[in-house]
């Protein structure tokens, strides 16, 4: 749904990789895994608990937690406010999640 | 554990001007915010963009934060980034969890400057994959820099939109057409509300003229007065059905809407603490009850910015200036910088609000809002609809009875996206003022916490 700005300022920063569901990603230092995300064709973050319907990071600031997703085995981690490492490997949170992640 | 004098919540415009001020006096501040870099919402990023053509588009205004950014950084406070609150305890203990693990803060006063959030915006079709708020769209343009990959369709009312519109465009984005839902204004009315604030504010009047002008000019189409605004589509957005000033009915094809109906003062925080709130009818929003200072009816905590009320950046400044002047009074401090009085603040504050009314007027948000039809989803975690919580209501229960019969905001945003709304359909279903009704209720944890951070404190034998 989005695609990055080819400013001077995108062009001094350099690049990681990270993984979403197994497939790899690639993704600006200093960016959250959220916005990475929204460059990919299926931009959805989770499935919802109730319905099973798919949600999207909808307010990227932290308070509307539809950008809840697994982040190295850890559910319930909001994507927005998750910045991206390299290597770094995420999955969609289908559905509901048990409390009691793990550390 | 952490005894600093001053804990300040939040390192937007209002937590920085604070912190300067009482750090150059000689207290001893941490600054906690959950962002990694300072700037808060309207300066984000702006120690990497600003000197950049990134930068120069987002406009003067984004890049007259660095001053204050680095004059954040050199003060002398303690500044935690990419660490959040998710406790303040009535006695002032703070729970905290950043890189460094969970600590525990004791301070003797507390700054809340948390800023705002976009106002939530129910409307059929907005959980859709491809909705998503204009901030959403505008932290993205600031941070890692993208825009839509194709032309947007941007729908709502308020500066903020006007303001995405106009950067995007000057980034070399654009936008397919703008739907704007601000109810048209009796023109003489809201002069009178400008008064002489015309005059003095004169720029800032030409600055959102000209917004609108380019708007008109630049996107595909302009449509005034739209109501009935719904997102189509069933398994992601396809589509977007709107009503025109003049009545018709138009459907447009797009996978991507914009939304934005203003922003809410974070009372999160506030209300978890049991602050006193009251309903602001001119903004058509909850603030905390506070004096003249930020003082609220927690007699240790001050309330400064958005999170006061909303009177954007400029006054957000002088609110954290006038907040950090009072607890410098307080713990029998005076102010390091000569022309930092009270009188200076009160008269630059005056300065930076007198459009608000104004500004109120001509973005106060369509009756829909708070009223959406049956269809709509009101809360989205839990997904439920105008009519089951009508249907609750027909019982007459109180906004807490709600929550536990339907589980109306017992979702992970803990009824950030669906209190307000949650709180005009009581009001509505009873016949009462949004001013006699009171929202749910906030329990910690403010933000999400895991258990081990949670055991790591009982670790140290901090845990209550
Ligand atoms: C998405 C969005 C974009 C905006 N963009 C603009 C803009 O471009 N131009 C403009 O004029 N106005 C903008 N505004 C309006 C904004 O409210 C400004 O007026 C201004 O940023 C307010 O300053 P502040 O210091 O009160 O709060 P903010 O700048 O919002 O700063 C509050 C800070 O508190 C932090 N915080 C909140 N809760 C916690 C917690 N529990 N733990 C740790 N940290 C916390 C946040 O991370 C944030 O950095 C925007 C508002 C929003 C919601
Ligand atoms: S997108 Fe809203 S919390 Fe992450």
């Amino acid at each position: 749904m989005f695609r990055l700005l080819e400013d001077d300022r995108g062009r001094m920063e350099s690049t990681v990789t990270i993984e979403i569901d197994g497939y790899p990603v690639i993704a600006r230092i200093g960016e959250t895994v959220a916005s990475a995300l929204l460059r990919e064709g299926a931009s959805w973050s989770r499935t919802t608990p109730v319905s099973g319907a798919r949600r999207a990071p909808y307010c990227m600031m932290g308070v509307c937690f539809e950008c809840l997703m697994l982040v190295e085995g850890e559910g319930l981690v909001r994507a927005c406010q998750t910045p991206v490492r390299d290597g770094l490997k995420v999955e969609r949170q289908m559905g509901p999640r048990k409390v009691g992640p793990s550390c | 554990m952490l005894k600093p004098d001053l804990l300040i919540v939040g390192a937007g415009p209002a937590g920085m001007s604070a912190a300067i001020v009482a750090a150059r006096a000689g207290l001893k501040v941490v600054v906690v915010d959950e962002q990694p870099t300072p700037g808060g919402q309207i300066w984000r990023g702006v120690e990497a963009n600003a000197g950049t053509s990134r930068g120069r588009a987002l406009g003067a205004q984004y890049c007259s934060g660095l001053a204050t950014v680095r004059a954040f950084r050199e003060c002398g406070a303690v500044y935690w980034p990419s660490t959040r609150v998710w406790q303040i305890e009535p006695t002032l203990g703070t729970y905290v969890t950043g890189p460094g693990g969970t600590r525990v803060i004791t301070p003797r006063l507390v700054l809340i400057a948390t800023g705002a959030q976009e106002r939530p915006a129910p409307l059929r079709g907005w959980t859709l994959a491809g909705v998503m708020t204009v901030g959403a769209a505008q932290i993205l343009l600031k941070n890692p820099g993208s825009v839509p990959s194709e032309a947007v369709w941007i729908a709502g009312c308020g500066p903020l939109a006007l303001l995405y519109a106009h950067q995007l465009v000057r980034m070399g984005g654009a936008v397919a057409g703008f739907l704007d839902t601000r109810p048209s204004t009796p023109l003489r009315e809201s002069l009178r509300l400008a008064g002489r604030a015309v005059l003095r504010s004169s720029g800032e009047l030409a600055k959102g003229a000209s917004w609108y002008a380019e708007l008109r000019h630049r996107a595909g189409r302009y449509v005034p007065g739209v109501v009935d605004l719904q997102a189509l589509g069933t398994d992601r957005l396809e589509g977007v059905r709107y009503r025109t000033a003049a009545g018709r009915v138009e459907e447009i094809r797009t996978s991507l809407l914009l939304i934005h109906e203003g922003v809410l003062p974070e009372l999160h925080t506030v209300r978890s603490l049991g602050c006193e709130i009251q309903w602001d009818a001119g903004q058509a929003a909850y603030r905390p009850v506070l004096n003249e200072w930020g003082e609220c009816s927690h007699p240790d905590i001050l309330i400064a910015g958005d999170a006061a009320g909303i009177g954007g950046a400029e006054a957000a400044v002088h609110r954290g200036r006038l907040s950090a002047l009072r607890i410098l009074q307080r713990l029998g401090k005076v102010a390091a910088e000569p022309g930092m009085t009270e009188e200076n603040c009160r008269t630059a504050l005056a300065r930076a609000l007198a459009l608000r009314p104004f500004l109120d007027r001509v973005f106060r948000p369509r009756g829909e809002i708070f009223a959406p039809d049956d269809d709509t989803i009101v809360c989205r975690c839990e997904e439920l609809r105008v009519r089951d919580l009508r249907a609750a209501l027909a019982g007459s229960v109180g906004p807490n009875q709600l929550k536990a019969f339907t589980r109306a905001g017992m979702g992970p945003c803990q009824g950030r996206q669906c209190g307000l709304t949650v709180a005009a359909l009581i009001a509505a279903a009873e016949g009462r003022q949004m001013s006699d009704v009171q929202p749910f209720r906030v329990r910690p944890p403010l933000k999400p916490v895991r258990l081990c951070d949670l055991a790591g404190l009982a670790d140290e034998g901090l845990s209550s």
